[in-house]
């Protein structure tokens, strides 16, 4: 049996990882990768709260539904995100974070 | 050592050493393959911890559909080796300092105050997708409902973004 507290310990660093990503990586396709991954490390402290609870519990199952509201909210961010990349690459010709300092062109 | 526990430190040890890749590759498709093997480990643990159900649309939904999307983006847009520009002097010296800081700090207050959250009784007993939907369906309609417009709204901003202007 794994202790609930080393998924959490696990779920806080994939975390601080995606935090990293977010701040040193200068593509934008990454960065958007890194939110992913951070969606991914609050997931996983979702489910172990859901499985660290008593078998009958009212409420057992509530974490694990937020999840799938999490992934959901997730799918559709990566769509319209993705269109806004594809159109942010098509009017400044680069994927750079940084070469997109210009409210209007 | 119990046959879970080393499994757990297995897919972890994956989970960790994909998203330290993740930030290391230079090409944006590496790191599309790298987060692909950290969401594959997620749905390891999740089946470890028992609900079967979300390690199957974890599979589903996020390495298969939004990775998939993530890769035909970088395959579209024809993407290359990430560019280097100057970081600023305070981002260059205090960023990753910062950022361990951050990622200590959770680590460190979880293992402190973690050991309070109770374990399960019965490891790896599979939670019901039965009730998991009866749940969605009765206490959780309204969410879900809502759910369902806000896919539609994503459905037409993608569509209007990604047309082309007139011209």
């Amino acid at each position: 049996m794994v202790p609930t507290q080393y998924y959490l310990i696990l779920s806080a660093i994939l975390f601080g990882l995606g935090v990293v990503a977010f701040v040193f990586r200068r593509n934008i396709i990454t960065i958007f990768m890194s939110i992913e991954l951070m969606l991914n490390a609050v997931n996983l402290s979702f489910v172990a709260f859901s499985q660290s609870m008593p078998a009958n519990h009212p409420h057992k199952l509530d974490g694990q539904l937020f999840v799938l509201f999490v992934i959901v909210v997730a799918a559709a961010e990566a769509a319209v995100g993705l269109g806004i990349i594809i159109l942010t690459a098509r009017n400044r010709q680069s994927l750079n974070v940084e070469r997109v300092d210009l409210l209007k062109l | 050592m119990s046959a879970p526990l080393v499994i757990f430190f297995i897919l972890a040890a994956l989970a960790v050493i994909g998203a330290v890749s993740l930030i290391l590759q230079k090409h944006p498709i590496h790191s599309a393959l790298s987060l692909i093997v950290v969401m594959v480990a997620l749905a390891g643990l999740y089946l470890l911890m028992g609900s079967e159900f979300v390690a199957a649309v974890q599979i589903i939904v996020y390495g298969g559909a939004i990775m998939v999307l993530f890769v035909f983006v970088i395959m579209l847009l024809n993407a290359g080796e990430e560019e280097r520009t100057d970081f600023s002097k305070l981002a260059k010296f205090g960023g990753l300092p910062l950022a361990l800081a951050l990622t200590g700090l959770l680590a460190a207050t979880m293992t402190k105050h973690g050991a309070s959250i109770p374990n399960p009784e019965t490891a790896g007993v599979l939670a019901p997708t039965r009730d998991l939907s009866k749940l969605l369906f009765t206490t959780f309609v309204y969410p879900f409902e809502l759910t369902s417009f806000l896919i539609l709204v994503a459905i037409i901003g993608a569509l209007v973004l990604a047309q082309r202007e007139k011209s």
